[in-house]
């Protein structure tokens, strides 16, 4: 069953040809959760088919069922025709179904021809099986574009490259539908115009592919036909040459929602950080900040760019007060910060700093707790919520009360455990609790990460007004979008250093994209760092 | 100068022979925890096995079916550890504990009932136990001079379980590193999820794990009953099992290594026996308690830094469930 060059996908899609997968009725409940209700899907086979939905639209658990994982309550699958009772993910394997996971499905110690070979070792003692796999890799390898040593140990390969190791293991699996889950999230633009290029010779020799992503562009760059999902049904089946990116935002969200965010030319007062030749080593001695210095003026948001892991969450953590720095000076609102001198993130926040952390529940909530008592983290000290031994629930209460009318938190209800929020309201929760307090610097970690449509908008245009009443704001993300359309000026990190600087309004894709690679584009208007 | 190297010599079939339980529950434990399952319980599963091999051997007269029953006594508690760790999700330090205290208890108060002798079993005759085996020409090589001493005192003379253990280690390297189910042991202890993905059972694969582990260990605990000694004594493992884990760890969970780690602690152990009344120049008589805790106090200095970060099987301890 392995893949073979089959007639092109012109002629495989003809009337006769089955559909590579069609779903009929199928239901999936967790407890009182409707995730998937009564959903339908046709994916003509040899095409590229996307699937879009927000967060919790329940695409994934789609997925998982097509692969085994889940068993559907109800409902009809056939891939290529045949009827499909799926137990296990070796049932789905079977049938020729592949599936790359967002968090890759990879053993960080074994070689890449150990991963492959992983559950189709092809007899009991690995020697001969190793070999003919290798054999066969350097075929699929050649075939489809897939460079990878084999050789090497996947740990510590880039994520990018264990991303092929995973197409790679499919494809050897047998793979004749290729499902890949947001496979995007960890890539500069131009490997993902390279994962877009591989997609595009897989389909040229047959193979289907399903890409499930909440990223409108993607879709629209890549796929022939697309199934929106919202609230756990399908809501439309479209073909991507007959709609447009406004058309897929509003199946996905419901109703009207604005992709660009509107704002005026930024007004730049005073400066309220300065960083100057900031370095940072983690406990294990690798240099995550090496060397960076920066300003951000009141009244301007600087956003900072980069792939995840270059050094952007430390410099980050570094600025709020829960990362020591070994080398440079903050200073921030008259405060300052040097290796002699730390400061956690208490006596930041008493310069007038507020942070919202990237990770929120890891960092930003406690999930256990009542949405009132997250509300006050980090502020839990002020004397308005505090008597002189216990606290005021009182006060508590109908602060987190206001404050969730404000953001429009839902639902509004104080008690309600903070965990049992969607993420976007999670999310409202903490900015509510930053904002509100009027910070002269406020440091923003992926705002948007796990946040549905409805709330991106929101969240945007909080930080706009932010910005327009005056207050700094330093914003890191690894949505390129997000950077572009709410950054005045535009930082981009590579392994632990700025490479340069791009003024937000003639920021292109491709410049940042090279700069997110370490490459400075000379012609692009990109001055070199401080 | 040649009493001196027979002294040596023995020295080193001491520690062979005080390594052997170490190297079975060490290899044991590597099956167990190469899956992802913490494996606190070898002390336990030895002591079971040991009364239950001393137990049967007496009754019937045969070391084979005492160790028969050794092995089935440890896979049933290895497999009791895996019900409460894989399929119930329990916590696997709490569950291993329990075994240890459970087998502590039990092989006493059986014992009791069964043989009255305060919880010892009846001493076993030779015909019960496992003896020495002398090779062929071991007594007319004697006279060579070094091999003929090495011959006959180190690799001659041992019961057939010290050669077991130590072919043991080479076949599980064989096992973990050359062979299908190996490759997913391996898999199954760093990242259960891709082993579910790639369509295979996790919970099939540890349970699986689980049965070497509790084979070996099995053989453990016979040969500390029905091999070292004749007959079984209460709590006569005596910390073994967790010097035998700290050994795995020493040798970070790999097969040559941890025997290696278990001939060191065995070594310093039959270096305590030499060692007791003997007076050392400078020092004098060593106090023969300060001679015992040696190995212990070697255990806990170096896992307590000396080897360096020992990286364990990432998904260990963690339970498995199926969610995204």
């Amino acid at each position: 069953m392995r893949v073979e060059a089959t007639a092109p996908s012109a002629e495989g899609a003809g009337a006769a040809a089955p559909p590579a997968i069609m779903l009929r009725g199928v239901n999936k409940h967790f407890g009182p959760v409707h995730a998937n209700s009564d959903i339908s899907l046709e994916v003509a086979a040899g095409t590229i088919h996307g699937i879009i939905g927000e967060n919790g639209a329940g695409k994934s658990t789609l997925m998982s069922i097509l692969y085994g994982f889940y068993r559907a309550d109800s409902g009809e699958i056939r891939v290529f025709g045949e009827p499909l009772r799926l137990d296990s993910t070796a049932d789905a394997i079977g049938a020729g179904i592949g599936m790359v996971f967002q968090h890759f499905m990879l053993v960080d110690p074994f070689t890449v021809l150990e991963n492959v070979v992983l559950g189709a070792e092809g007899g009991p003692l690995l020697g001969p099986g190793l070999a003919a796999a290798r054999r066969e890799l350097q075929r699929l390898e050649a075939d489809f574009g897939l460079e990878v040593d084999l050789d090497a140990v996947v740990g510590e390969l880039p994520v990018g490259v264990q991303q092929r190791v995973e197409i790679l293991k499919a494809l050897y699996r047998g793979a004749r539908v290729l499902i890949l889950d947001e496979p995007t999230g960890v890539l500069t633009p131009q490997e993902t115009e390279r994962l877009f290029r591989v997609f595009r010779a897989l389909r040229d020799q047959g193979v289907t592919i399903v890409l499930i992503t909440h990223k409108l562009r993607e879709i629209m760059a890549v796929t022939e036909a697309v199934s929106v999902m919202r609230h756990g049904k399908m809501v439309a089946h479209l073909k991507t040459a007959e709609t447009s990116l406004e058309e897929l935002a509003e199946l996905m969200v419901g109703r009207k929602v604005l992709l660009r965010v509107e704002k005026n030319a930024a007004e730049p007062g005073s400066t309220v950080l300065e960083v100057e030749n900031l370095s940072l080593v983690d406990e294990r001695g690798v240099t995550r900040v090496d060397g960076v210095s920066l300003s951000v003026r009141a009244g301007e948001i600087v956003g900072i760019a980069g792939v995840a892991g270059n050094g952007q969450s430390e410099l980050l953590a570094a600025l709020a007060g829960i990362l020591p720095i070994q080398r440079g000076r903050i200073a921030v609102c008259g405060g300052e910060v040097t290796p002699e001198h730390p400061r956690d993130a208490r006596e930041m926040r008493e310069f007038g700093l507020a942070h919202v952390p990237e990770d929120r529940l890891r960092m930003g909530l406690v999930g256990s707790f009542e949405a009132r008592e997250s509300s006050i983290l980090g502020y839990h000290r002020d004397p308005a919520f505090n008597g002189p031994i216990l606290t005021h629930p009182s006060e508590i209460l109908a602060d987190c009360r206001k404050k969730m009318s404000a953001y429009d938190v839902r639902p509004q209800d104080p008690v309600l455990l903070t965990a049992n929020f969607s993420g976007g309201n999670q999310q409202k929760i903490v900015l509510a609790r930053e904002m509100e307090r009027h910070p002269d610097l406020l440091l923003v970690g992926q705002p948007t990460r796990g946040v549905d449509i409805g709330a991106v908008e929101f969240i945007h245009k909080s930080l706009i007004a932010m910005r327009d009443a005056g207050c700094a704001v330093l914003l890191v993300s690894v949505e390129l979008d997000e950077i572009r359309s709410l950054s005045d000026r535009i930082l981009v990190m590579f392994e632990g250093r700025i490479v340069g600087e791009v003024a937000g309004a003639e920021a292109t894709e491709r410049t940042l994209g090279l700069m997110m690679a370490g490459v400075v584009p000379e012609d692009a208007g990109v001055r070199a760092p401080a | 100068m040649e009493e001196a190297f027979l002294l040596s010599v023995l020295t080193l079939d001491a520690t062979l022979r005080v390594a052997t339980p170490l190297v079975l529950a060490s290899l044991a434990g590597l099956f167990a925890e190469r899956s992802g399952i913490v494996d606190i319980g070898l002390e336990g599963k030895m002591l079971g096995s040991a009364f239950a091999a001393a137990a049967v051997a007496a009754v019937s007269g045969s070391a084979w079916l005492g160790l028969v029953a050794g092995i089935g006594v440890s896979i049933a508690l290895a497999l009791l550890h895996g019900f409460a760790c894989i399929t119930h999700r329990g916590n696997h330090v709490v569950s291993g504990v329990a075994i240890n205290i459970l087998t502590a208890g039990l092989t006493v108060m059986v014992g009791i009932a069964w043989f009255s002798r305060g919880g010892q079993t009846p001493a076993l005759p030779d015909g019960a136990r496992f003896t020495a085996i002398v090779w062929p020409g071991a007594q007319a090589l004697a006279g060579i001079p070094v091999f003929g001493t090495l011959y006959k005192e180190l690799l001659s003379g041992h019961n057939i379980l010290v050669y077991v253990a130590f072919l043991a280690v080479p076949l599980t390297w064989w096992v973990v590193y050359r062979t299908r189910f190996g490759l997913r042991l391996r898999a199954v202890g760093e990242h259960p999820e891709a082993v579910d993905s790639a369509g295979i059972s996790v919970a099939g694969l540890r349970y699986r794990a689980m049965i070497c582990c509790g084979v070996l260990c099995g053989i453990a605990g016979a040969y500390l009953s029905t091999a070292q000694n004749a007959g079984f004594g209460r709590d006569m493992t005596a910390g073994q099992g967790y010097i035998a884990l700290a050994a795995l760890i020493f040798g970070k969970w790999r097969p040559v290594p941890a025997m290696l780690a278990c001939l060191l602690f065995g070594f310093l152990d039959a270096i305590a026996a030499r060692l007791q009344g003997v007076e050392l120049p400078m020092i004098g008589a060593i106090p023969v308690q300060f001679i015992q805790a040696l190995p212990y106090v070697l255990t806990v200095v170096l896992l307590a830094g000396f080897i360096g970060k020992a990286v364990a099987p990432r998904a260990i301890g963690e339970p498995y469930v199926k969610e995204r």
